[in-house]
């Protein structure tokens, strides 16, 4: 029972959920986006400063939930910066894939930064608590909203 | 209920929860069982959500299989044997009902689909037709989502006000700040009777007295509160009393509207359909009288027969020492659960029913629930679909404890284990 746990509650996301990096408002920030968790009502806002060339420069969130939530969206902060929209959409789609569906099932969503997706490998475990994955990708689901321009996103 | 032998064994005196048990096929099931790699054997399964739905005891299982396996057929509509039977069967269904709750009448008693779609009922037939733009509907800060929404549709609709009741940090509702809402405009009252939330009882008969001393009538949602005690509809005064059958040890699938006859008969129907017409033409079609013409189309009757055989089995054990019971339960894990350093209960009126919220330093309900999962307990974790009051208690979310007629102190000291536990796996 405790492997299980232990493998959803990895020491790192323990560390992150703990710890959120990049838990601020950037002042620069040029877009945002809310994500509503409506079973726990866990809230986020995601900002992202954007590049005249598309190149995702700072990413930041607001908000606290969860373990998984928040670690989920303080690695994503980390991983998202310095992509461009195309690469931060590309990881969104990969990485809701990791956390929703069998390994042979994965689409092709475009190039994906191999480094960055190892790192967000601890977030699989939610794939053995399907309740949980909404809390893993909350703050991607806001993310790829703001990319969207969308102001706001559900993890529904 | 007549000649029919689906009768029920009653429990010997004292409360003898073990044997009580027996008659939960589920209870008896364990969860989390793993083959394979690393086997696992299973975890007892610690039942404490039965405030988002009871189980159900082996009296409403055998009663609905029976019906639909010998007496089964619609009802209301066939000369033939077994349509007069299943008639009967649901009409008796509405008198236990209606013997339950003290009812003033079997008439003012409707079935529906769930207490949510009693209470649409009542905001549709009573508060669209009857509230004017500008007029006042009074709720609570602490009412479950089920009995904020219906009004608010009605608001929009018809350009109502809505007034809200506050608590205080205990979570007994502010009677004087309620006493004070009411003004001319002032039509309607919809309040819980006990909250899913904090399991504060709210003082039903005094709410009712002072709304009706300005002439307006009450709905009062009970569909906590007719499992944690005794309910008596006509001493309370209620206009209008709703629950659900499967919070009850009854099934899904069937809501009960209690309402006085007199109040039911200025209505319209809510929704339009067979059975609840008395003639129809394209040159205008007549209505049943009440409780009919608010129950349009085929109705929930095997969960209606099953909720008859839920209150049998309940009024079999007695009420009051179901109520006992639950009382133990709640003063001691609630005892136990204050040995847990950094955890907080949400909810302290006193006289509440078992049920427990609470919050826990360091660590998010949701993780929280996960955890205790994993050791075989169920608990309610999230908002509980009310969110404003969980706003007022300044709380995001909670986890949230209920207890029921089957629970015991063993199962209470499960929870706590599980939570330190829990403490300890996050460090917090």
């Amino acid at each position: 029972m405790m492997d299980e746990l232990r493998e959803l509650y990895q020491e790192v996301i323990l560390d992150h959920g703990k710890n959120p990096r990049n838990h601020r408002h950037p002042p620069d920030a040029n877009r945002e986006a809310r994500g509503e968790n409506p079973m726990c009502g866990d809230k986020f806002t995601v900002y992202l400063k954007v590049s005249g060339d598309h190149v995702v420069e700072d990413v930041a969130f607001e908000g606290r939930g969860c373990a998984i939530s928040t670690a989920s969206a303080s690695m994503m902060t980390e991983v998202v910066k310095g992509k461009t929209e195309a690469e931060a959409r590309a990881l969104f789609e990969t990485f809701h894939d990791l956390c929703t569906k069998d390994e042979e099932e994965h689409g092709d969503h475009g190039p994906v930064d191999e480094e960055a997706l190892e790192k967000l490998m601890v977030l699989s475990g939610v794939r053995q608590f399907p309740v949980r994955v909404k809390c893993a990708t909350l703050a991607w689901h806001a993310m790829n909203a703001a990319i969207e321009g969308d102001e706001k996103a559900s993890s529904e | 209920m007549s000649d029919i032998a689906y009768t029920l064994e009653r429990p010997a005196a004292p409360y003898d929860v073990e044997r009580i048990r027996a008659d939960f096929p589920i209870l008896s099931r364990t969860v989390h069982e793993r083959t394979g790699k690393k086997p696992q054997p299973g975890k007892p399964l610690v039942y404490l959500d039965s405030g988002a739905s009871a189980q159900k005891p082996r009296h409403v299982i055998d009663t609905m299989t029976r019906f639909l396996e010998e007496d089964y057929s619609n009802i209301h509509r066939g000369v033939h044997f077994l349509s007069q039977r299943a008639t009967d069967r649901f009409e008796a269904a509405r008198d236990s009902v209606a013997a339950f709750l003290n009812a003033p009448s079997r008439d003012g008693i409707v079935f529906t689909r769930s207490a949510t779609e009693a209470i649409n009922l009542v905001a549709h037939s009573y508060a669209r037709t009857f509230l004017e733009p500008g007029d006042e509907i009074i709720v609570s800060v602490m009412e479950h989502h089920a009995n904020i929404v219906p009004w608010q549709l009605a608001q929009t609709a018809r350009g109502l006000a809505i007034k809200v009741v506050p608590v205080d940090d205990r979570g007994v509702l502010d009677l004087d700040a309620y006493a004070k809402l009411f003004g001319p405009r002032t039509k309607m009252v919809a309040i819980t009777h006990c909250s899913n939330v904090l399991g504060t009882v709210t003082p039903a008969k005094e709410i009712v007295r002072i709304a009706h001393q300005h002439g307006v009538p009450v709905l009062l949602d009970g569909s906590q509160a007719v499992v944690h005690g005794t309910v008596d509809v006509k001493d309370i005064g209620a206009d209008f009393y709703v629950f659900t059958g499967h919070k009850l040890y009854g099934p899904t699938g069937i809501g009960v509207l209690c309402a006085k006859p007199e109040l039911l008969k200025t209505m319209p129907p809510y929704q339009g359909g067979g059975d609840m017409i008395q003639s129809v033409s394209f040159s205008g079609t007549t209505f049943k009288e009440a409780p009919a013409r608010f129950e349009a189309g085929t109705p929930p009757i095997t969960e209606a027969i099953g909720l008859a055989a839920a209150i049998d089995y309940v009024e079999g054990i007695g009420r009051d020492a179901i109520a006992a019971h639950e009382h133990d339960l709640l003063t001691y894990a609630t005892a136990r659960l204050q040995e847990i350093e950094g955890l907080r209960i949400v909810g302290t009126a006193p006289g509440k029913a078992a049920i427990i919220s609470f919050v826990v330093d360091g660590v998010h309900p949701h993780d929280l629930g996960t955890v205790v999962d994993q050791y075989g307990v169920a608990v309610r974790v999230g908002q509980h679909c009310a969110e404003p009051l969980m706003d007022r208690m300044g709380v995001g979310s909670t986890a949230r404890a209920s207890f029921a007629l089957y629970n015991t102190r063993a199962e209470a000291d499960a929870l706590v284990d599980a939570v330190k536990a829990v403490k300890e796996f996050f460090g917090a």
